[in-house]
């Protein structure tokens, strides 16, 4: 078996020229991971200039509200960007640094890995080219305007269903043009090994962080966690540190579009079957052919037809469960979480509260559960407005 | 028994590449016997994929041609079932990606392979590592695994050098399929760094699209391969594609034999 495997999935399915490029990254991420400097300069970074640790917040209306289980909110939504991604892009971009190259590329569905890219590449001084779908430049026009202003130029794809998928083709290929002072800053724990390892310990600071605030807060650890998961970066880091703790149950919510039943989701755990795709072995929404599905959600972030091969072995093993929200479901998360709590969630985020305010009222006011509120949600106000049919223009 | 060897046995190999279903099948049939008649050596059939990531914008199109037109898996296998009536010894290639194969089941998809008297199978995101998931039913039913070696290859060459079946591809340049003016990279000392260990025929692709290229590019090997360059005529002349294409395989065999 190759390397990079989590049970069947996971592997290298990418074309030779990139070859020598993964293997040296692996190098060098095993060279500098346990490297006091390196760890020295990253945590630093995530101290000073992300402004972790985030804060686990108690959300007491919404617990009282709800009737059941005490739930905190995990706010990555306060890290610097907005979002979670910048955990993992601050890490990358330091190994990038010492790998010598000096020109980052990316993906981004919501914008929000591309924003983050941008944010760590005008810091660090690189330039840097972000590849997002057309549709997506469409509805998350205001992010499009914040990568341009933090330096990057964004590319919007219009090849295919022009959403992530098509935007990680893009940069797979640009990759591949130019790969020798050029690194890939894959915003998910998803492609070829050793992404999916390299990004899942670069966002495990948020489980770590979630063990011992809430060991302070409460003495214990939760009994449920939850995140939204389209590649699934927020919740592996969520649920990484948990894994060893049986007790946890670890639960990824994806997203379900118009429902399950309809062919407008984005739900791969339901849905999808085995396949190889965008360097990875894993599930994937596609057909009898293995032809990728253009898949669907209100969520540009979780609109994407595959998922982590981390992921897809904790759902086979059974340690994780997924479950499916619908775009009405998250929609109504988000509006509830607003409204109730005063903080307004990612479209992507609001899945997982979606899930939480199903799941709270059936449990016991003795139990806890943990939202990973993966980012804020500023950038769909005007989406959710034009949802609810308010004539809103960015 | 797989012929691919027989294709370098004519002089200087020419190995075109036709999408299947670009147009339609039926076009894709008469375009493989048209090719087989006026000088291809072995002739590469696509096998359209919704997301090409090694492919040009060329290559892209027409797999998005094909499948909206509704080519399939099955229904391309049924289109080469009867082009083995009128050719069925002329060597025939696949080139798709691992998801389709791996979908269709990889033991299913070669066995009918064999049944097609499939000579040689090309699947770009399968690099050297992760050959396992499809070698070994490449070699149970005679089919050959066509390893790529890319100009960033380097120390790697030796080491799938070695292990390469049929013919070796070398890719040309960095990137994606598709016609390029100039190709700069050192293709001459990747395939020494070939002959050292291996007297496998090798085959230059990507980029390449003239006369002239091709003639430059068969010195230096053994074939040259040619896509994007067609698949940019049948864009072109959609069901009257045929006679171009034809009139484009002469020309290029012709510019290679000389070498």
């Amino acid at each position: 078996m190759s390397k990079g495997r989590f049970g069947i999935h996971g592997g290298q399915f990418i074309p030779e020229t990139l070859m020598n490029a993964v293997n040296e990254l692996e190098e060098a991420y095993n060279k500098y991971k346990d490297d006091p400097e390196f760890i020295e300069e990253y945590e630093t970074l995530l101290k000073e200039y992300a402004g972790r640790p985030s804060l686990l917040y108690y959300a007491e209306k919404m617990t009282k509200d709800l009737g059941g289980a005490k739930i905190y909110l995990k706010r990555e939504d306060l890290n610097h960007t907005g979002s979670h991604k910048l955990n993992n892009v601050i890490g990358q971009i330091l190994l990038a640094k010492r790998m010598g190259k000096t020109r980052v590329i990316a993906e981004t569905g919501a914008g929000q890995h591309g924003v983050a890219t941008a944010t760590v590449a005008a810091l660090m001084g690189m330039e840097c080219e972000i590849y997002m779908g057309k549709e997506d430049t469409d509805r998350q026009a205001l992010n499009v305007y914040r990568m341009e202003l933090l330096g990057a130029k964004v590319h919007a794809v219009t090849s295919g269903t022009q959403t992530l998928k098509d935007a990680v083709n893009e940069t797979l290929r640009e990759w591949t043009r130019r790969v020798s002072d050029t690194h890939y800053v894959l915003g998910s724990v998803m492609g070829p090994h050793p992404f999916p390892t390299i990004v899942r310990d670069f966002q495990s600071v948020i489980g770590r962080e979630i063990k011992s605030q809430l060991l302070e807060k409460e003495g214990r650890l939760p009994d449920a966690v939850l995140a939204c998961v389209g590649g699934g970066s927020n919740a592996m880091g969520a649920f990484y540190e948990f894994i060893p703790d049986e007790s946890v149950v670890l639960i990824g919510c994806e997203a379900a579009g118009l429902g399950v039943d309809n062919p407008k989701n984005a739900a791969t755990m339901a849905n999808g079957t085995l396949g190889v795709f965008h360097g990875m072995k894993s599930y994937f929404c596609q057909d009898e052919y293995g032809q990728i599905a253009p898949v669907y959600s209100i969520s540009a972030g979780l609109d994407y037809p595959g998922v982590g091969p981390e992921h897809a072995n904790l759902h086979d093993t059974g340690r994780a469960q997924y479950v499916p929200i619908t775009d009405d479901e998250a929609v109504e998360a988000f509006e509830y979480l607003s409204r109730t709590e005063g903080i307004i969630p990612a479209i992507e985020s609001s899945h997982a509260v979606a899930y939480a305010m199903k799941l709270a009222p059936t449990m016991d006011k003795d139990k806890i559960i943990v939202v990973n509120l993966s980012g804020r949600g500023d950038k769909d106000v005007a989406a959710i407005a034009r949802y609810r049919g308010v004539d809103i223009y960015e | 028994m797989s012929k691919t060897a027989d294709a370098f046995k004519n002089g200087k190999a020419f190995i075109p590449f036709v999408t299947a279903g670009d147009p339609d099948l039926d076009t894709t049939k008469k375009l493989i016997i048209g090719m087989a008649q006026s000088g291809a050596d072995l002739i590469e059939i696509g096998i359209p994929f919704s997301d090409p990531v090694a492919e040009g914008v060329v290559i892209q199109q027409a797999d998005e041609r094909a499948l909206s037109a509704g080519a399939t898996t099955d229904k391309i296998f049924d289109m080469v079932s009867q082009v083995r009536e009128i050719i069925p010894e002329f060597p025939l290639a696949f080139m798709t990606y691992i998801n389709p194969v791996y979908v269709y089941g990889c033991e299913k998809f070669l066995a009918k392979c064999e049944e097609l008297k499939i000579d040689a199978l090309i699947v770009p995101d399968i690099p050297y590592e992760e050959k396992e998931e499809l070698a070994p039913y490449c070699e149970k039913h005679g089919v050959d695994f066509i390893s790529m070696i890319t100009p960033s290859s380097e120390n790697r060459i030796k080491m799938i050098a070695k292990e390469a079946t049929g013919f070796l591809y070398c890719v040309s340049s960095m990137g994606v399929t598709g016609v390029r003016s100039e190709i700069k990279t050192n293709i001459g000392n990747m395939i020494k760094s070939v002959r050292q260990v291996s007297d496998i025929p090798t085959a230059i692709g990507f980029g390449i699209s003239t006369p002239e290229q091709a003639k430059q590019m068969a010195q230096l090997a053994d074939g040259v391969i040619v896509g994007s360059a067609i698949v940019k005529l049948c864009a072109q002349y959609g069901r009257e594609c045929v006679e171009p294409v034809k009139a484009y395989v002469k020309e290029m065999k012709a510019a290679i034999a000389a070498e």
